[in-house]
């Protein structure tokens, strides 16, 4: 190749160390590898220290993958395999984005509890799998128009109730040379706000997680901005799988990110790990969010209180979808459900998807906020 | 502003963090290096980091270094062309219109033509820096603008014609990262992550940023503001809070309110969020007095 001729033996590893990222997962362009062996010229280079600042500074790590790309220096550079790699240190909840590509990423072996199944919960109704997939056709068609809107920073043109757009009538006045023609107007353009759902895939759930699967992809593809996330024991963003036209396998891809299936629920710390990466708690400003969960919260509440609440401060409407509601006894009264109950702004049943689509669909009307719902009923 | 030549002020970066430090910027090792090498490789530098750890006065330090005009454009949802290009003074083209009469009139002079950031950069690349400010914020429309213009360093209006840089503007690119950069973008930056500095370097900071404060001081909100952070708050508190509360605390402390007592009651400029406090408030007495002794 003409490139091994032109190249001095030297730079053999630097290159070699960027093809090494690149089989990891890092998105490495051609360019950056040449800017990084510019950049250790530039430098000198004087150490080892300049060879890795040159590296970070051109090569762009992302930051959460900085202990990752350390490790795979070490190896590289000073042949200290012992460095590598395994996952991040103990965090409390894991979070994964399906963003990347991080295949690679080798897991520790999973934590898990056993889940427990809501014994009360007893699928009565048999499906009827034919109208479920119309449903969810008819639900993907209407989604985007459904959603609640909200009036963005940008304008539109039209004929009709605007205000005068200067801008736009001048220059038509400019190139019809001083004429005044009818002016042109504008007006605020409204803009479908985010729609942001959270799956809960504990035990407890198992009945219903392929229903919310495919609810999420139908939401998905019918949106322009949805995010998708599961939560268990861990945080799976799963939007980049469900982006997938086709359903199965959108769904086998899916299933393959999520990694705490069925396992217990850890509700609260996990909506706390999601509201602390500010790139995941930033999708739930304004949005209109959806928890899919029985808010089985097993011991402490407080961190899902404290995590519900602020979420409501985030979102534009937060709404809980629990299954245990299709039960016409269900009363919002263990001590999670009544303590995030003030900060609700829906409580509704989840145990049927035409339940569910007819819900999310109804989100832009206005309706009693959750407290007050269930006061009246009980 | 006198011109410096770029090749003279950044010879390694040593020379860019003693600049730095003489226009009251302290950058780590590794921030220097970024900006030495974004200077003379010729390429934009991007900076992410939370809230409050000085990515934009970290331009303007390195426009202070350079001895130019930093121009800066603030990203918002929505920006567009007009806004961070160029536009017509329609008005004024209107109004010489009208004037000329019958003659003959160049409506698509310069003195029509409002620069905006962009264009103002391109005009001068070697009297200006161009910080685009929390790009994070904008949409993908406009980041894919600006990488147009970040790789040919031109801008074509169609009335005029291609105007191109005669040299390759200095440009800072700042993120919160509350959503992911395209990776184009990302890929022809030469990228810093700034984290939260270290307790010294945070004491070091606070002396030369805050106006009189005692060395101990500066040490003990160094070193209670590394614990606060250790915490896990909605909003842990950034650089510029940590020297604003240095400030109040000694201007409380002049007012008669003794040490511990002084931190307490100036928490307000610290920790900016109801939750945050009452969290901090039990625990607060205790991390002061530690970080006074």
């Amino acid at each position: 190749m003409p490139r091994d001729r032109s190249l001095p033996p030297a730079s053999a590893p630097f290159l070699g160390f960027a093809r090494l990222l690149r089989q990891y997962g890092f998105a490495i362009a051609p360019e950056q590898a040449s800017g990084f062996m510019q950049a250790i010229t530039l430098l000198g280079p004087r150490s080892m220290a300049d060879i890795r600042e040159a590296a970070l500074a051109t090569l762009a790590p992302p930051p959460d993958r900085r202990d990752e790309f350390e490790a795979h220096f070490q190896s590289h550079f000073y042949g200290n395999t012992s460095a590598v790699v395994e996952g991040d240190a103990d965090d409390e909840t894991r979070i994964k984005d399906d963003g990347g590509a991080d295949d690679e990423r080798i897991e520790a072996e999973r934590q898990q509890e056993g889940g427990e199944l809501s014994s009360a919960l007893e699928q009565l109704s048999t499906r009827d799998f034919q109208r479920d997939d119309d449903r969810l056709t008819a639900f993907r068609r209407q989604l985007s128009s459904a959603l609640p809107a909200r009036r963005s920073f940008r304008t539109v043109r039209t004929h009709s109730r605007g205000k005068l757009d200067l801008r736009r009538s001048l220059r038509e006045i400019v190139s019809a040379d001083g004429d005044v023609p009818s002016p042109l107007l504008r007006r605020r353009q409204t803009v479908p706000r985010k729609l942001l759902i959270l799956i809960d895939v504990s035990g407890s759930m198992k009945l219903h997680t392929a229903d919310y699967l495919k609810l999420a992809h139908a939401a998905v593809q019918g949106a322009d901005r949805a995010e998708i996330f599961t939560f268990g024991t861990r945080l799976t963003r799963i939007t980049t799988a469900l982006r997938v036209r086709d359903r199965d396998q959108a769904l086998a891809r899916a299933a393959a990110q999520v990694d705490d299936w069925d396992g217990g629920t850890r509700m609260g710390p996990t909506l706390l790990a999601f509201l602390s990466v500010p790139r995941f708690s930033s999708f739930a400003r304004g949005a209109a969010v959806v928890i899919l969960s029985d808010a089985l919260e097993r011991g402490d509440h407080a961190e899902l209180e404290t995590a519900m609440r602020r979420l409501s401060a985030r979102a534009f409407r937060l709404s809980l979808a629990t299954p245990l509601a299709g039960d016409p006894r269900f009363r919002p009264e263990t001590a999670a459900l009544s303590a995030i109950l003030p900060v609700l702004d829906d409580l509704v049943d989840g145990s049927s998807l035409a339940g569910l689509t007819d819900f999310i669909l109804s989100l832009a009307r206005p309706a009693p906020v959750a407290a007050a719902i269930w006061k009246r009923v009980s | 502003m006198p011109e410096v030549n770029t090749e003279t002020v950044a010879t390694s970066p040593e020379a860019v963090a003693q600049h730095l430090a003489a226009s009251r910027y302290l950058a780590d090792e590794s921030l220097a290096t970024a900006i030495f090498l974004a200077i003379r490789l010729g390429k934009p530098l991007l900076l992410e980091g939370a809230p409050g750890v000085g990515k934009t006065e970290a331009a303007k330090a390195i426009a202070a270094l350079l001895g130019r005009d930093l121009v800066r454009l603030q990203c918002y949802e929505g920006i567009d062309a007009a806004h961070a290009l160029y536009e017509w003074n329609y008005q004024r083209q209107l109004l010489a219109i009208r004037d000329a009469g019958e003659h003959e009139i160049d409506i698509y002079d310069d003195r029509f033509l409002i620069a905006r950031p962009l264009l103002q950069v391109l005009k001068a690349p070697q009297q200006r820096v161009l910080l685009v400010d929390e790009i994070d914020r904008s949409d993908h429309e406009f980041e894919a603008l600006l990488l147009e213009f970040l790789s040919d360093f031109q801008i074509s209006i169609p009335e005029r014609g291609t105007i191109r840089a005669e040299a390759q503007p200095i440009v800072v690119l700042t993120s919160n990262r509350t959503r992911e950069l395209a990776e184009a973008l990302r890929r022809r930056c030469v990228y810093h992550w700034i984290g939260y500095p270290d307790a010294e370097r945070e004491a070091a900071i606070i002396m030369l940023r805050a106006g009189d404060v005692a060395q101990a001081t500066a040490r003990a909100v160094a070193a209670a503001v590394q614990t606060i952070r250790a915490r896990p708050l909605a909003k842990p508190p950034g650089i510029a809070e940590a020297v604003e509360w240095a400030n109040a605390a000694t201007i409380l402390e002049k007012g008669g309110s003794p040490w511990p007592e002084a931190f307490r009651r100036a928490i307000g400029v610290l920790i900016k969020d109801e939750e945050d406090l009452s969290y901090i408030a039990p625990e607060l007495g205790r991390i002061v007095e530690e970080a006074l002794a």
